[in-house]
Protein backbone atom coordinates (compact mmCIF):
# COMPACT_ATOMS: atom_id res chain seq x y z
CA UNK A 1 0.00 0.00 0.00
CA UNK A 2 1.51 3.38 -1.00
CA UNK A 3 1.33 6.59 1.44
CA UNK A 4 -1.12 8.67 -0.13
CA UNK A 5 -3.52 5.89 0.31
CA UNK A 6 -2.44 5.06 3.34
CA UNK A 7 -2.88 8.93 4.37
CA UNK A 8 -6.48 8.50 2.70
CA UNK A 9 -7.61 5.89 4.90
CA UNK A 10 -6.63 6.94 8.18
CA UNK A 11 -8.04 10.94 7.24
CA UNK A 12 -11.31 8.55 6.71
CA UNK A 13 -11.13 6.52 9.82
CA UNK A 14 -9.41 8.98 12.40
CA UNK A 15 -12.85 10.97 13.11
CA UNK A 16 -15.13 8.06 14.16
CA UNK A 17 -11.90 6.68 15.77
CA UNK A 18 -10.92 9.00 18.10
CA UNK A 19 -14.82 9.87 18.98
CA UNK A 20 -15.78 6.82 20.09
CA UNK A 21 -11.86 6.01 21.85
CA UNK A 22 -12.51 9.32 23.55
CA UNK A 23 -16.43 8.42 24.87
CA UNK A 24 -16.80 5.10 24.49
CA UNK A 25 -13.63 2.84 24.76
CA UNK A 26 -11.92 4.75 27.57
CA UNK A 27 -15.22 5.50 29.33
CA UNK A 28 -15.84 1.69 29.41
CA UNK A 29 -12.36 1.18 30.89
CA UNK A 30 -13.17 3.58 33.67
CA UNK A 31 -15.83 1.32 35.09
CA UNK A 32 -13.26 -1.22 35.45
CA UNK A 33 -11.06 0.85 37.30
CA UNK A 34 -13.73 2.34 39.35
CA UNK A 35 -14.66 -1.27 39.99
CA UNK A 36 -11.24 -1.60 42.16
CA UNK A 37 -11.80 1.78 44.30
CA UNK A 38 -12.26 1.94 48.14
CA UNK A 39 -14.75 4.02 48.80
CA UNK A 40 -16.55 5.22 52.29
CA UNK A 41 -20.22 5.76 53.41
CA UNK A 42 -20.90 8.75 51.68
CA UNK A 43 -20.09 7.67 48.51
CA UNK A 44 -16.79 9.28 48.39
CA UNK A 45 -13.84 7.89 46.14
CA UNK A 46 -10.77 7.24 48.17
CA UNK A 47 -7.23 6.20 47.12
CA UNK A 48 -5.67 3.05 46.93
CA UNK A 49 -6.72 -0.35 45.64
CA UNK A 50 -9.51 -2.73 46.70
CA UNK A 51 -11.71 -5.95 45.92
CA UNK A 52 -14.69 -5.16 48.86
CA UNK A 53 -16.84 -4.34 45.72
CA UNK A 54 -16.45 -7.64 43.88
CA UNK A 55 -17.12 -9.64 47.46
CA UNK A 56 -20.35 -7.81 47.75
CA UNK A 57 -21.14 -9.33 44.49
CA UNK A 58 -21.50 -12.19 45.99
CA UNK A 59 -23.48 -11.57 48.94
CA UNK A 60 -26.70 -13.15 49.15
CA UNK A 61 -29.43 -10.17 48.52
CA UNK A 62 -27.61 -9.57 45.25
CA UNK A 63 -27.06 -13.20 44.07
CA UNK A 64 -31.34 -13.31 44.20
CA UNK A 65 -31.32 -10.27 41.48
CA UNK A 66 -28.53 -12.32 39.55
CA UNK A 67 -30.39 -15.33 39.19
CA UNK A 68 -33.84 -13.64 38.81
CA UNK A 69 -32.13 -11.47 35.83
CA UNK A 70 -30.71 -15.25 34.18
CA UNK A 71 -33.73 -16.71 34.64
CA UNK A 72 -36.06 -13.79 33.24
CA UNK A 73 -33.90 -13.18 30.13
CA UNK A 74 -33.82 -16.74 29.24
CA UNK A 75 -37.58 -17.69 29.27
CA UNK A 76 -38.45 -14.26 27.50
CA UNK A 77 -35.84 -15.29 24.66
CA UNK A 78 -38.04 -19.15 24.54
CA UNK A 79 -40.85 -17.62 24.13
CA UNK A 80 -39.87 -14.95 21.95
CA UNK A 81 -38.01 -17.98 19.33
CA UNK A 82 -41.65 -20.23 20.04
CA UNK A 83 -43.01 -17.29 18.72
CA UNK A 84 -41.07 -16.03 16.08
CA UNK A 85 -39.97 -19.05 14.28
CA UNK A 86 -43.79 -20.30 13.32
CA UNK A 87 -44.35 -16.28 12.56
CA UNK A 88 -40.82 -16.29 10.19
CA UNK A 89 -41.84 -19.60 8.67
CA UNK A 90 -45.41 -18.16 8.02
CA UNK A 91 -43.43 -14.47 6.26
CA UNK A 92 -40.90 -16.56 3.99
CA UNK A 93 -43.94 -18.88 3.01
CA UNK A 94 -47.10 -16.47 2.06
CA UNK A 95 -47.86 -13.86 -0.83
CA UNK A 96 -46.01 -11.46 -1.51
CA UNK A 97 -48.23 -9.09 -0.95
CA UNK A 98 -49.25 -10.35 2.38
CA UNK A 99 -45.49 -10.24 3.43
CA UNK A 100 -45.01 -6.90 2.74
CA UNK A 101 -48.25 -5.54 5.01
CA UNK A 102 -46.93 -7.90 7.55
CA UNK A 103 -43.62 -7.76 7.55
CA UNK A 104 -44.96 -3.73 8.08
CA UNK A 105 -46.79 -4.58 11.25
CA UNK A 106 -43.76 -6.33 12.71
CA UNK A 107 -41.39 -3.44 12.15
CA UNK A 108 -44.03 -0.83 13.13
CA UNK A 109 -43.82 -1.11 16.76
CA UNK A 110 -40.01 -0.74 16.12
CA UNK A 111 -40.39 2.88 15.39
CA UNK A 112 -42.73 3.68 18.24
CA UNK A 113 -41.60 4.95 21.45
CA UNK A 114 -40.05 2.23 23.63
CA UNK A 115 -41.43 4.02 26.80
CA UNK A 116 -45.17 4.60 25.19
CA UNK A 117 -45.23 0.98 24.93
CA UNK A 118 -44.30 -0.14 28.31
CA UNK A 119 -46.52 2.85 29.59
CA UNK A 120 -49.34 1.04 27.84
CA UNK A 121 -48.43 -2.45 29.38
CA UNK A 122 -48.72 -0.37 32.61
CA UNK A 123 -51.98 1.27 32.01
CA UNK A 124 -53.60 -1.98 30.70
CA UNK A 125 -52.54 -4.14 33.51
CA UNK A 126 -53.55 -1.30 36.52
CA UNK A 127 -56.20 -2.18 38.72
CA UNK A 128 -58.40 -0.01 37.57
CA UNK A 129 -57.55 -1.09 33.03
CA UNK A 130 -59.36 -2.72 31.00
CA UNK A 131 -57.52 -5.57 30.67
CA UNK A 132 -57.98 -6.13 34.47
CA UNK A 133 -61.54 -5.69 34.42
CA UNK A 134 -62.21 -7.91 31.87
CA UNK A 135 -60.77 -10.50 33.87
CA UNK A 136 -62.96 -9.68 37.12
CA UNK A 137 -65.70 -10.19 34.87
CA UNK A 138 -64.63 -13.44 33.24
CA UNK A 139 -63.96 -14.52 36.94
CA UNK A 140 -59.68 -15.38 36.15
CA UNK A 141 -58.91 -13.54 38.70
CA UNK A 142 -60.43 -11.72 41.48
CA UNK A 143 -60.42 -8.25 42.16
CA UNK A 144 -57.63 -8.14 44.98
CA UNK A 145 -55.27 -9.83 42.70
CA UNK A 146 -52.62 -7.34 41.20
CA UNK A 147 -51.13 -7.72 37.89
CA UNK A 148 -48.22 -5.36 38.00
CA UNK A 149 -45.10 -5.08 40.02
CA UNK A 150 -44.66 -9.03 39.36
CA UNK A 151 -42.06 -11.16 37.52
CA UNK A 152 -44.68 -12.16 35.61
CA UNK A 153 -45.41 -8.43 34.08
CA UNK A 154 -42.33 -7.74 33.33
CA UNK A 155 -41.69 -11.09 31.19
CA UNK A 156 -44.51 -10.35 29.22
CA UNK A 157 -43.88 -6.90 28.22
CA UNK A 158 -40.34 -7.99 27.63
CA UNK A 159 -41.64 -10.40 25.56
CA UNK A 160 -43.72 -7.94 23.67
CA UNK A 161 -40.71 -5.12 23.20
CA UNK A 162 -38.46 -7.91 22.02
CA UNK A 163 -40.36 -10.05 19.57
CA UNK A 164 -40.37 -8.08 16.85
CA UNK A 165 -36.21 -8.22 17.35
CA UNK A 166 -36.78 -12.40 17.38
CA UNK A 167 -39.10 -12.30 14.88
CA UNK A 168 -36.97 -10.33 11.76
CA UNK A 169 -33.70 -12.35 11.83
CA UNK A 170 -35.49 -15.97 11.52
CA UNK A 171 -37.38 -14.28 8.81
CA UNK A 172 -34.16 -13.02 6.93
CA UNK A 173 -32.50 -16.80 7.70
CA UNK A 174 -36.20 -18.18 5.99
CA UNK A 175 -36.50 -16.30 3.44
CA UNK A 176 -33.98 -17.70 1.79
CA UNK A 177 -34.26 -21.50 2.50
CA UNK A 178 -35.09 -23.39 0.05
CA UNK A 179 -38.78 -25.12 1.11
CA UNK A 180 -38.47 -27.82 -1.33
CA UNK A 181 -36.85 -29.61 0.65
CA UNK A 182 -39.79 -30.13 3.39
CA UNK A 183 -41.73 -31.32 0.50
CA UNK A 184 -38.60 -33.99 -0.46
CA UNK A 185 -38.54 -34.55 3.49
CA UNK A 186 -42.26 -35.56 3.38
CA UNK A 187 -41.80 -37.46 -0.16
CA UNK A 188 -39.49 -39.81 1.87
CA UNK A 189 -42.09 -40.32 4.60
CA UNK A 190 -41.28 -37.23 7.48
CA UNK A 191 -44.65 -36.19 9.06
CA UNK A 192 -45.50 -31.78 8.78
CA UNK A 193 -43.83 -31.99 12.49
CA UNK A 194 -40.90 -33.93 11.59
CA UNK A 195 -40.22 -31.94 8.67
CA UNK A 196 -40.57 -28.47 10.14
CA UNK A 197 -38.28 -29.54 13.03
CA UNK A 198 -35.26 -31.82 11.21
CA UNK A 199 -35.01 -30.09 8.08
CA UNK A 200 -36.36 -26.25 8.66
CA UNK A 201 -34.53 -25.37 11.58
CA UNK A 202 -31.33 -27.00 11.12
CA UNK A 203 -31.58 -25.34 7.44
CA UNK A 204 -32.24 -21.65 9.44
CA UNK A 205 -29.53 -22.33 12.35
CA UNK A 206 -28.19 -18.70 11.58
CA UNK A 207 -31.17 -17.16 12.17
CA UNK A 208 -32.16 -18.79 14.92
CA UNK A 209 -28.46 -17.79 16.72
CA UNK A 210 -28.97 -14.07 15.57
CA UNK A 211 -32.40 -14.02 17.09
CA UNK A 212 -31.51 -15.61 20.81
CA UNK A 213 -28.65 -13.00 20.85
CA UNK A 214 -31.28 -9.66 19.74
CA UNK A 215 -33.22 -11.05 22.35
CA UNK A 216 -30.96 -12.24 25.14
CA UNK A 217 -28.69 -9.20 24.86
CA UNK A 218 -31.13 -6.60 25.65
CA UNK A 219 -32.75 -8.47 28.31
CA UNK A 220 -30.48 -9.10 30.18
CA UNK A 221 -29.30 -5.61 30.55
CA UNK A 222 -33.36 -4.31 30.84
CA UNK A 223 -33.94 -1.55 32.73
CA UNK A 224 -36.79 0.05 32.42
CA UNK A 225 -39.46 -2.58 32.02
CA UNK A 226 -38.67 -4.09 35.39
CA UNK A 227 -38.40 -0.84 37.05
CA UNK A 228 -42.21 0.24 35.57
CA UNK A 229 -43.99 -2.69 35.63
CA UNK A 230 -41.77 -4.40 37.99
CA UNK A 231 -41.89 -4.45 42.03
CA UNK A 232 -39.32 -5.09 44.55
CA UNK A 233 -39.64 -8.76 44.02
CA UNK A 234 -38.60 -8.40 40.27
CA UNK A 235 -35.22 -6.21 40.18
CA UNK A 236 -32.86 -6.97 37.56
CA UNK A 237 -29.43 -6.19 37.51
CA UNK A 238 -30.15 -3.02 35.75
CA UNK A 239 -31.96 -1.74 38.14
CA UNK A 240 -29.64 -2.71 40.55
CA UNK A 241 -27.04 -0.59 38.90
CA UNK A 242 -29.65 2.56 38.79
CA UNK A 243 -30.05 2.11 42.31
CA UNK A 244 -26.38 1.92 43.66
CA UNK A 245 -26.09 5.24 41.64
CA UNK A 246 -28.74 7.07 42.30
CA UNK A 247 -30.15 5.88 45.56
CA UNK A 248 -27.36 5.14 47.51
CA UNK A 249 -24.57 7.20 45.53
CA UNK A 250 -22.00 4.02 45.74
CA UNK A 251 -20.26 4.65 42.13
CA UNK A 252 -17.41 2.22 43.28
CA UNK A 253 -20.24 -0.93 43.97
CA UNK A 254 -22.44 0.46 40.65
CA UNK A 255 -18.80 -0.02 38.25
CA UNK A 256 -18.24 -3.17 39.74
CA UNK A 257 -21.93 -4.88 38.72
CA UNK A 258 -21.54 -3.15 35.71
CA UNK A 259 -18.53 -4.26 34.91
CA UNK A 260 -19.71 -8.32 35.26
CA UNK A 261 -22.39 -7.05 33.17
CA UNK A 262 -20.15 -6.17 30.48
CA UNK A 263 -18.15 -9.55 31.09
CA UNK A 264 -21.63 -11.79 30.94
CA UNK A 265 -22.40 -10.36 27.96
CA UNK A 266 -19.36 -9.69 26.04
CA UNK A 267 -17.77 -13.27 27.11
CA UNK A 268 -20.67 -15.31 25.27
CA UNK A 269 -20.35 -13.08 22.31
CA UNK A 270 -17.31 -13.60 21.85
CA UNK A 271 -17.22 -17.42 22.04
CA UNK A 272 -19.99 -16.98 19.75
CA UNK A 273 -17.86 -15.38 17.27
CA UNK A 274 -15.08 -17.57 17.13
CA UNK A 275 -17.27 -20.77 17.58
CA UNK A 276 -19.31 -19.00 14.52
CA UNK A 277 -16.07 -18.42 12.72
CA UNK A 278 -14.86 -21.67 13.03
CA UNK A 279 -18.06 -23.02 11.30
CA UNK A 280 -17.17 -20.95 8.65
CA UNK A 281 -13.73 -22.26 8.08
CA UNK A 282 -15.20 -26.12 8.62
CA UNK A 283 -17.61 -25.23 5.77
CA UNK A 284 -15.26 -23.79 3.22
CA UNK A 285 -12.90 -26.63 3.62
CA UNK A 286 -15.90 -28.98 3.36
CA UNK A 287 -16.59 -27.32 0.33
CA UNK A 288 -13.03 -27.03 -1.04
CA UNK A 289 -13.07 -31.06 0.02
CA UNK A 290 -16.01 -32.01 -2.16
CA UNK A 291 -14.63 -30.06 -5.19
CA UNK B 1 -50.59 -31.47 0.05
CA UNK B 2 -52.83 -29.32 2.99
CA UNK B 3 -50.79 -25.85 5.09
CA UNK B 4 -50.82 -26.35 8.46
CA UNK B 5 -52.71 -22.88 9.56
CA UNK B 6 -50.78 -22.75 12.99
CA UNK B 7 -48.04 -20.65 11.62
CA UNK B 8 -51.36 -18.08 10.33
CA UNK B 9 -52.75 -18.26 13.45
CA UNK B 10 -50.00 -17.43 15.85
CA UNK B 11 -48.86 -14.60 13.49
CA UNK B 12 -52.52 -13.38 13.71
CA UNK B 13 -52.15 -13.31 17.49
CA UNK B 14 -48.56 -11.66 17.76
CA UNK B 15 -49.85 -9.07 15.54
CA UNK B 16 -52.97 -8.43 17.96
CA UNK B 17 -50.67 -8.57 21.01
CA UNK B 18 -48.48 -6.04 19.35
CA UNK B 19 -51.26 -4.06 18.83
CA UNK B 20 -53.59 -4.48 21.37
CA UNK B 21 -51.72 -1.86 24.29
CA UNK B 22 -51.59 0.62 21.31
CA UNK B 23 -55.27 0.78 20.45
CA UNK B 24 -55.94 0.82 24.45
CA UNK B 25 -54.01 3.90 24.56
CA UNK B 26 -55.33 5.24 21.16
CA UNK B 27 -58.88 5.02 22.85
CA UNK B 28 -58.62 6.25 26.04
CA UNK B 29 -56.89 9.47 25.33
CA UNK B 30 -60.50 10.55 24.15
CA UNK B 31 -62.25 8.95 27.30
CA UNK B 32 -63.67 11.75 29.52
CA UNK B 33 -63.47 9.76 32.31
CA UNK B 34 -59.90 9.87 34.44
CA UNK B 35 -59.79 5.76 34.65
CA UNK B 36 -59.13 3.74 31.68
CA UNK B 37 -61.34 1.13 33.03
CA UNK B 38 -64.62 3.35 32.65
CA UNK B 39 -65.78 5.24 29.54
CA UNK B 40 -67.05 8.62 30.89
CA UNK B 41 -67.58 10.36 27.20
CA UNK B 42 -65.24 11.54 24.04
CA UNK B 43 -63.33 14.51 25.24
CA UNK B 44 -60.25 16.43 23.64
CA UNK B 45 -59.51 18.03 27.15
CA UNK B 46 -56.40 15.86 27.49
CA UNK B 47 -54.90 17.06 24.55
CA UNK B 48 -56.15 20.58 25.46
CA UNK B 49 -54.03 20.37 28.73
CA UNK B 50 -51.19 19.19 26.98
CA UNK B 51 -51.10 21.61 24.47
CA UNK B 52 -50.88 24.70 27.16
CA UNK B 53 -48.43 22.32 29.55
CA UNK B 54 -44.90 24.91 29.61
CA UNK B 55 -43.22 21.95 30.11
CA UNK B 56 -43.66 19.16 27.51
CA UNK B 57 -42.49 21.79 25.06
CA UNK B 58 -39.54 22.82 26.83
CA UNK B 59 -38.99 19.22 26.57
CA UNK B 60 -39.57 18.92 23.28
CA UNK B 61 -37.45 21.40 22.12
CA UNK B 62 -34.48 19.88 24.09
CA UNK B 63 -35.11 16.77 22.54
CA UNK B 64 -35.07 18.49 19.03
CA UNK B 65 -32.16 20.14 19.25
CA UNK B 66 -30.38 17.32 20.91
CA UNK B 67 -31.75 15.07 18.11
CA UNK B 68 -31.15 17.60 15.06
CA UNK B 69 -27.34 18.00 16.33
CA UNK B 70 -26.16 14.54 17.27
CA UNK B 71 -27.90 13.23 13.91
CA UNK B 72 -26.02 15.55 11.97
CA UNK B 73 -22.27 14.54 13.67
CA UNK B 74 -22.98 10.89 13.54
CA UNK B 75 -24.25 10.80 10.35
CA UNK B 76 -21.07 12.83 8.97
CA UNK B 77 -18.82 10.38 10.94
CA UNK B 78 -20.67 7.24 10.56
CA UNK B 79 -20.63 7.48 6.67
CA UNK B 80 -16.55 8.16 6.58
CA UNK B 81 -16.73 5.22 8.82
CA UNK B 82 -18.45 3.00 6.89
CA UNK B 83 -16.50 4.47 3.72
CA UNK B 84 -13.20 3.68 5.36
CA UNK B 85 -14.38 0.15 6.54
CA UNK B 86 -15.71 -0.76 3.08
CA UNK B 87 -12.85 0.90 1.01
CA UNK B 88 -9.95 -0.64 2.56
CA UNK B 89 -11.54 -3.71 3.71
CA UNK B 90 -7.91 -5.82 3.95
CA UNK B 91 -6.03 -3.27 6.37
CA UNK B 92 -5.61 -4.33 9.81
CA UNK B 93 -6.66 -0.65 11.26
CA UNK B 94 -10.40 -1.70 9.82
CA UNK B 95 -10.83 -4.65 11.60
CA UNK B 96 -9.98 -2.46 14.96
CA UNK B 97 -11.81 0.20 13.45
CA UNK B 98 -14.98 -2.59 13.44
CA UNK B 99 -14.65 -3.88 16.62
CA UNK B 100 -15.26 -0.50 17.66
CA UNK B 101 -17.70 0.73 15.67
CA UNK B 102 -19.90 -3.16 16.71
CA UNK B 103 -19.20 -3.47 20.50
CA UNK B 104 -21.44 -0.24 21.54
CA UNK B 105 -24.04 -2.54 19.42
CA UNK B 106 -23.84 -5.55 21.43
CA UNK B 107 -23.36 -4.01 24.75
CA UNK B 108 -26.77 -2.74 26.85
CA UNK B 109 -27.97 0.69 27.01
CA UNK B 110 -27.17 0.98 30.64
CA UNK B 111 -23.54 0.46 29.97
CA UNK B 112 -22.67 3.17 28.03
CA UNK B 113 -25.13 5.13 30.11
CA UNK B 114 -22.98 4.47 33.77
CA UNK B 115 -19.77 4.95 31.96
CA UNK B 116 -20.51 8.34 30.26
CA UNK B 117 -21.79 9.21 33.62
CA UNK B 118 -18.41 7.98 34.97
CA UNK B 119 -16.34 9.73 32.36
CA UNK B 120 -18.17 12.89 32.89
CA UNK B 121 -18.07 12.89 36.65
CA UNK B 122 -14.09 12.00 36.50
CA UNK B 123 -13.75 15.31 34.30
CA UNK B 124 -16.03 17.25 36.21
CA UNK B 125 -17.89 18.14 33.26
CA UNK B 126 -21.26 19.72 34.06
CA UNK B 127 -24.28 17.33 33.33
CA UNK B 128 -26.38 19.07 30.84
CA UNK B 129 -27.92 18.95 26.81
CA UNK B 130 -23.34 19.47 25.95
CA UNK B 131 -23.40 15.52 27.41
CA UNK B 132 -26.35 14.20 25.81
CA UNK B 133 -25.41 15.40 22.70
CA UNK B 134 -22.21 13.78 23.38
CA UNK B 135 -23.87 10.25 24.32
CA UNK B 136 -26.05 10.27 21.51
CA UNK B 137 -23.60 11.03 18.63
CA UNK B 138 -21.90 8.33 20.54
CA UNK B 139 -24.00 5.31 20.15
CA UNK B 140 -25.68 6.85 16.76
CA UNK B 141 -22.17 6.46 15.03
CA UNK B 142 -22.51 2.47 15.07
CA UNK B 143 -25.63 2.83 13.96
CA UNK B 144 -25.34 4.97 11.09
CA UNK B 145 -22.26 3.29 10.04
CA UNK B 146 -23.94 -0.22 10.02
CA UNK B 147 -27.13 1.25 7.64
CA UNK B 148 -23.93 2.83 5.37
CA UNK B 149 -22.16 -0.47 5.48
CA UNK B 150 -24.87 -2.21 3.90
CA UNK B 151 -25.70 0.14 1.64
CA UNK B 152 -22.09 0.39 0.10
CA UNK B 153 -22.32 -3.58 -0.83
CA UNK B 154 -23.74 -2.21 -3.93
CA UNK B 155 -21.44 1.11 -4.71
CA UNK B 156 -19.33 0.51 -7.70
CA UNK B 157 -15.81 2.06 -6.99
CA UNK B 158 -15.38 2.13 -10.85
CA UNK B 159 -17.45 4.70 -10.75
CA UNK B 160 -14.75 7.14 -8.85
CA UNK B 161 -12.17 5.77 -11.66
CA UNK B 162 -14.31 6.25 -14.11
CA UNK B 163 -14.96 9.98 -13.11
CA UNK B 164 -11.46 10.80 -12.75
CA UNK B 165 -10.31 9.59 -15.91
CA UNK B 166 -13.12 11.79 -17.50
CA UNK B 167 -11.41 14.66 -15.74
CA UNK B 168 -13.11 15.53 -12.71
CA UNK B 169 -11.07 17.01 -9.22
CA UNK B 170 -11.61 14.76 -6.38
CA UNK B 171 -14.19 17.17 -4.91
CA UNK B 172 -16.01 16.56 -8.34
CA UNK B 173 -15.79 13.21 -7.85
CA UNK B 174 -17.18 13.69 -4.21
CA UNK B 175 -20.17 15.85 -5.24
CA UNK B 176 -21.14 15.09 -8.23
CA UNK B 177 -20.45 11.26 -8.28
CA UNK B 178 -20.65 9.65 -4.82
CA UNK B 179 -22.95 11.94 -2.97
CA UNK B 180 -26.18 11.41 -5.43
CA UNK B 181 -25.31 7.47 -5.59
CA UNK B 182 -24.93 7.31 -1.54
CA UNK B 183 -27.87 9.99 -0.43
CA UNK B 184 -30.39 7.27 -0.25
CA UNK B 185 -28.01 4.82 2.20
CA UNK B 186 -26.79 8.43 3.96
CA UNK B 187 -30.78 9.46 4.37
CA UNK B 188 -31.55 6.14 5.91
CA UNK B 189 -28.76 6.34 8.20
CA UNK B 190 -29.60 9.86 9.24
CA UNK B 191 -33.08 9.07 9.73
CA UNK B 192 -32.13 6.04 11.97
CA UNK B 193 -30.19 8.29 13.86
CA UNK B 194 -32.16 10.87 14.33
CA UNK B 195 -35.22 8.21 15.59
CA UNK B 196 -32.58 6.75 18.18
CA UNK B 197 -31.95 9.91 19.72
CA UNK B 198 -35.46 11.09 19.83
CA UNK B 199 -36.38 8.02 21.42
CA UNK B 200 -33.57 7.31 24.32
CA UNK B 201 -34.20 6.96 27.90
CA UNK B 202 -32.11 5.05 29.75
CA UNK B 203 -28.60 6.60 28.16
CA UNK B 204 -29.86 10.30 28.56
CA UNK B 205 -31.33 9.23 31.56
CA UNK B 206 -28.02 8.53 33.11
CA UNK B 207 -26.07 12.10 32.14
CA UNK B 208 -28.75 14.48 31.62
CA UNK B 209 -28.45 15.79 35.18
CA UNK B 210 -30.71 17.89 36.78
CA UNK B 211 -31.59 20.23 34.47
CA UNK B 212 -32.05 18.89 31.19
CA UNK B 213 -35.19 17.54 30.70
CA UNK B 214 -35.67 15.47 26.83
CA UNK B 215 -39.36 14.25 26.01
CA UNK B 216 -38.69 11.12 27.03
CA UNK B 217 -37.21 12.26 30.78
CA UNK B 218 -40.56 14.20 30.66
CA UNK B 219 -42.60 10.95 29.41
CA UNK B 220 -41.11 8.66 32.45
CA UNK B 221 -41.73 11.41 34.89
CA UNK B 222 -45.32 11.03 34.31
CA UNK B 223 -44.94 7.84 34.29
CA UNK B 224 -43.73 7.35 37.12
CA UNK B 225 -46.10 10.10 39.23
CA UNK B 226 -47.75 11.44 36.84
CA UNK B 227 -51.24 12.01 35.47
CA UNK B 228 -51.90 8.72 33.18
CA UNK B 229 -54.74 10.46 30.90
CA UNK B 230 -52.13 12.85 29.91
CA UNK B 231 -49.63 10.18 28.42
CA UNK B 232 -52.45 8.56 26.81
CA UNK B 233 -52.84 11.74 24.57
CA UNK B 234 -49.12 12.37 24.49
CA UNK B 235 -48.21 8.99 23.42
CA UNK B 236 -51.01 9.10 20.78
CA UNK B 237 -49.21 11.71 18.96
CA UNK B 238 -46.04 10.49 19.42
CA UNK B 239 -47.38 7.50 17.75
CA UNK B 240 -49.12 8.79 14.97
CA UNK B 241 -46.33 11.20 14.10
CA UNK B 242 -43.74 8.02 13.89
CA UNK B 243 -46.15 6.25 11.94
CA UNK B 244 -47.22 8.95 9.52
CA UNK B 245 -42.83 9.54 9.03
CA UNK B 246 -42.52 5.73 8.44
CA UNK B 247 -45.14 5.40 6.04
CA UNK B 248 -43.73 8.64 4.23
CA UNK B 249 -40.13 7.13 3.84
CA UNK B 250 -42.04 4.17 2.80
CA UNK B 251 -43.47 5.94 -0.16
CA UNK B 252 -40.13 8.24 -1.06
CA UNK B 253 -37.91 5.14 -0.58
CA UNK B 254 -39.81 2.63 -2.07
CA UNK B 255 -40.35 -0.71 -1.60
CA UNK B 256 -36.30 -1.31 -0.57
CA UNK B 257 -36.43 0.61 2.99
CA UNK B 258 -38.92 -2.81 3.68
Amino acid sequence: MNNRTRLQELALTAPSFVWLCLFFLIPTLIIFTFAFKPYDVYGSILDGWTLETIYNLFNHSFLVVFWRTIWISLVTTVICLSLSLPIGYYLARTTSKLRHIFLILVVMPFWSSFLVRVFAWKSILHPEGVFKKMLVVLHIVNADTLLLYNPGAVLLVLVYSYVPFGILPIYAAASKFNFDLLDAAMDLGASQLQAFFRVFIPGIKAGILTSTVMVLIPTIGAYVIPDVVGGHNSEMIGNKIAQWIFVDRNLPQASALAAFLALLVLVPMIVLGLYSSRVERNSITDARGKQ
Amino acid sequence: MRQSRFPLIVTILTLIFLYLPIIVLFVNSFNGSRFGGIWGEFSLKWYYRLWSDRAIWDAFWNSMIIAISSTAVSTVLGSLAAFALYRYKKSGLQKVNYGLIYTPLILPDILMGISLLLFFVFLNIKLGLFTIFIAHTTFCISYVTMVMLARLQNFDFYMIEASQDLGASPWQTFTKVMLPILAPGIAAGALLAFTLSIDDFVITFFVAGPGATTLPIYVYGMIKFGSPPLINALSTILILTTFVIVWLTHRLMGEETA
